[in-house]
């Protein structure tokens, strides 16, 4: 096995649940004016408190992960996509801090969960820009980022990003219909509804662009590998958005998120064919970026190990707060 | 003088790549700095909560749990404020040092990713559970879960230290034919470099000595306010214990780490002295002084006759060389170095000098009664973050002009940003971190200020279950 393969599917794998873990704290942050202040809102809140963080980890691995594995890749693309990067970090700071602070200070509550909103349209919005602006392509000079300041801003990045927005929403929406109850329950199932026929619509818009932007991303689905996954993909995708809307309507409060996971799962899949075997897409490849074999076999040993132990006890911990999240939780003790 | 300095800097022209290299070397202060702060607090504090709680499993006193549940609060304001800025921190190595990146990823990047892996999953993984889940888990649970946040802020520092010592005092590398750094030779020599054991501890102990300050700060305080509470007791007395016991411990340790700073980065050491001339007959210790780099000389010197030579190789004619041996190019910025060093070794001995003042108050039976005792406890409560900061401030600084001691000069290893989004960045952190870093120390602050109360209440806001359901799967 070519380890360098290996660690393209482990990075990729990290990435993949950070999209969806923190997906949906950052969709219940962009949905947040849109619930009533006071128990709403807490119970929201409360639908990923003991979690966020261990979410959010999964940024920091898919980043060092970068590093570690594929450090070209990492002094490339970082400098290139600077400032929406940066803005990313900026809108993931109000947002995780807010889960303490607005607890904190009865006076400035509001401004708190203003912070929560606007830093997770912000993060989500840069998240998809950062995927467009590396889809569209970045100039690589040598070992270096050669383009300019405001490459990254294009339509096509602005596709991706407000894309991003109304996907992350819709996971965000489909939890509070798993994890929550009475009005905010309702609420999600109507955001859902809502969601769904725009999440599709805006994976179709950035699909239909892709080939446009590189001829490869398009000739790839129709070369091996790739055929593996065009054939069934549309019957695959088409069942999961009709059992979405479907499960949106009525049924199991869980199916929504389930259908949903497996919407991200799809596009996921999609995406790589479409950039496979580049690590900064249509430029530099993966076997060119990736870390000498010592480093890659360093990390490896660690990651066969801890990696299944990471995801047990993420598991526990998601286990230990199962169930519906009650809006009578937070006890008033703020002195 | 004014306008003389003011002549200088205009004669000499700041190029473009330099102002950009200065910007994001304050970046990287700053947000370093800022960062730091939380984690130091973090990990002491942690490891004092599996302490409070393992004392109250074992103990069933109740003025344990109050603590706990207490300073539980505190640390979870800490520690959100520590995770959001320490992501920063984990970008920051691409968006402005992408050369560093690219050449050290191979060596630096494993390391860090097994922070991730080891640390800050485990802590995340287990946060939660802590901050939530004692009526859902059980008391015996809970406590592991307390512990393993703690093993986690332990394992944190273990590998983001064997980072930066590395980086310090670099070994078992190569350079591979595309100019990357590379292992060779085994991971071990990398991970255990000279300076590693050294820092780890010293910086580790830093971290337990800052929170025991803060706590015993806290006591003190309410104290003085008049609440002797027995839990407002036990925080005092445990803290100045550990200031007593500790503080010693720390001065020996950090001794031993300038000893290894001497023998394998001897200009960082020069730095922190104020050495400028030879000495070949014992070097005398500088008090204080106004190091001028421009005429290699300490400017206004306080000195003792030999004593540096005593302290530094245990002689008191032992020669030691000056910074004047070492070209201009290659020695830190003096003055910083000096100054930070000497704050850093004032409030160590500050530190141990309220150790010993408890420790005649806990013999002659007034530990809860002199309150000018309280009163410098107060004083000290903040003294471990500033004595951090500037011991930081003290091996970074000293290790300049290079990233990686000896082969990649931090001019070297910057990103291709220009100037302006560097500054454009700059000023976007500060302004985001004093006003939410701000608003946080507040919060902090304000829930120092109450006193911890028989029946201390849990963290405020568990997620439970809606009333009167009894756990289930969910279902519709």
């Amino acid at each position: 096995m070519d380890l360098t393969i290996l660690w393209a599917f482990i990075i990729a794998f990290a990435v993949a649940m950070y999209v969806v873990m923190d997906g949906f704290d950052l969709g219940i942050g962009i949905l947040f004016p849109f619930f009533r202040v006071g128990s709403e809102r807490d119970a929201a809140m409360n639908a990923v408190a003991p979690v966020w963080d261990g979410n959010e980890t999964w940024l920091v691995l898919g980043g060092g992960g970068l590093m570690a594995a594929f450090p070209l890749a990492y002094a490339i693309v970082l400098p290139a996509l600077y400032a929406p990067l940066i803005a990313m970090l900026l809108g993931l700071v109000f947002r995780g801090v807010a889960f303490e602070f607005r607890w904190r200070d009865k006076n400035h509550r509001r401004w708190w969960d203003a912070g929560f909103c606007l830093g997770s349209v912000v993060a989500t919005l840069m998240q998809g820009i950062t995927l467009g602006a590396l889809l569209q392509g970045i100039d690589v000079t040598g070992r270096a980022y050669s383009g300019g300041w405001w490459d990254w801003l294009s339509p096509f990045s602005l596709l991706c990003g407000a894309s991003l927005l109304v996907a992350y929403a819709l996971l965000g929406a489909s939890w509070l219909v798993w994890r929550t109850e009475g009005p905010l329950h309702a609420d999600g199932r109507k955001f859902v509804k809502l969601l769904t026929p725009a999440t599709l619509a805006a994976i179709g818009l950035v699909s239909a662009a892709t080939p446009f932007l590189e001829g490869k991303y398009y000739q790839r689905w129709f070369a091996w590998p790739g055929l593996l996954v065009t054939i069934p993909m549309p019957i695959l995708f088409g069942v999961s958005a009709l059992m979405l809307w479907r499960t949106a309507q009525k049924g199991r409060d869980s199916a929504p998120f389930v259908w949903t996971l497996a919407i991200f799962a799809l596009t996921m899949t999609g995406l790589g064919i479409s950039i496979w075997p580049d690590v900064v897409p249509g430029r530099v490849s993966i076997w060119q970026a990736a870390a000498p074999e010592t480093s890659q076999l360093f990390m490896l040993a660690g990651t066969l190990v801890l990696v299944p132990a990471i995801l047990g006890y993420t598991f526990w911990a998601y286990w230990v707060f199962r169930g519906k999240v009650g809006d009578s939780g937070y006890h008033a003790h703020d002195h | 003088m004014r306008i003389l300095i003011g002549r200088k800097t205009l004669k000499r022209t700041v190029s473009p790549q330099e102002t950009a290299l200065i910007l994001a070397r304050a970046q990287f202060a700053f947000t370093v700095s800022f960062h730091f702060i939380f984690p130091a607090f973090s990990i002491g504090l942690a490891s004092y909560l599996a302490v409070l709680e393992g004392l109250w499993l074992w103990t069933k006193r109740r003025r344990f749990l109050d603590l706990y549940n207490y300073w539980l609060k505190i640390f979870a304001v800490a520690f959100a404020m520590g995770v959001v800025s320490g992501i920063v921190m984990s970008y920051q190595f691409g968006t402005n040092w992408s050369v560093f990146s690219d050449k050290a990823g191979p060596i630096v990047g494993p390391l860090m990713a097994y922070e991730v892996l080891t640390a800050f999953f485990l802590e995340a993984g287990f946060l939660g559970v802590m901050l939530f889940g004692r009526d859902k888990v059980g008391d015996k649970l809970h406590f592991g879960a307390t512990a393993m946040v703690a093993a986690g802020t332990f394992m944190s520092a273990f590998w983001i230290l064997s980072v930066n010592s590395w980086m310090q005092t670099p070994q078992g590398w190569a350079v591979a034919a595309n100019g990357q750094f590379v292992v060779k030779g085994g991971w071990l020599p990398v991970i255990f470099n000279p300076s590693f054991p050294f820092r780890l501890m010293h910086t580790v102990t830093a971290a337990y000595l800052t929170t025991a300050l803060a706590v015993g700060g806290v006591g003190a305080w309410h104290l003085l306010k008049g609440h002797k509470t027995e839990a407002a007791k036990t925080s005092f007395s445990m803290a100045m214990w550990m200031a007593a016991l500790v503080a010693p411990v720390q001065i020996f340790l950090g001794d031993m780490h300038g000893l290894n700073t001497l023998e394998h980065q001897p200009v960082k050491v020069l730095a922190m002295e104020g050495h400028f001339e030879n000495s070949p007959n014992g070097a005398p210790l500088a008090l204080f002084g106004w190091p001028n780099q421009d005429t290699q000389h300490l400017d206004y010197a306080v000195t003792l006759p030999k004593l540096s030579s005593l302290i530094l190789k245990h002689d008191l004619n032992a020669p030691l060389p000056g910074l004047r041996s070492f070209p201009r190019e290659n020695q830190p910025p003096v003055a910083i170095v000096f100054w930070s060093f000497r704050i850093m070794v004032g409030l160590g001995f500050a530190m141990f000098g309220l150790g010993l003042w408890s420790l005649w108050a806990r013999w002659r039976g007034k530990l809860y009664d002199w309150p000018w005792l309280h009163r410098a406890g107060v004083a000290m409560g903040p003294a471990g973050f500033v004595a951090v900061i500037a011991g930081w401030v003290t091996t970074e600084t000293g290790r300049q002009p290079w990233v990686i001691t000896g082969l990649l000069r931090t001019a070297d290893a910057r990103s291709p940003i220009a100037a302006p989004a560097v500054a454009g960045s700059l000023a976007a952190f500060a302004t985001v971190y004093f006003v939410v870093f701000g608003f946080g120390v507040l919060y902090l602050l304000r829930l120092m200020s109450n006193p911890p109360h028989e029946g201390e209440p849990e963290h405020p806001r568990e997620p439970t279950r809606a009333a009167g359901i009894t756990p289930a799967p969910a279902q519709s």
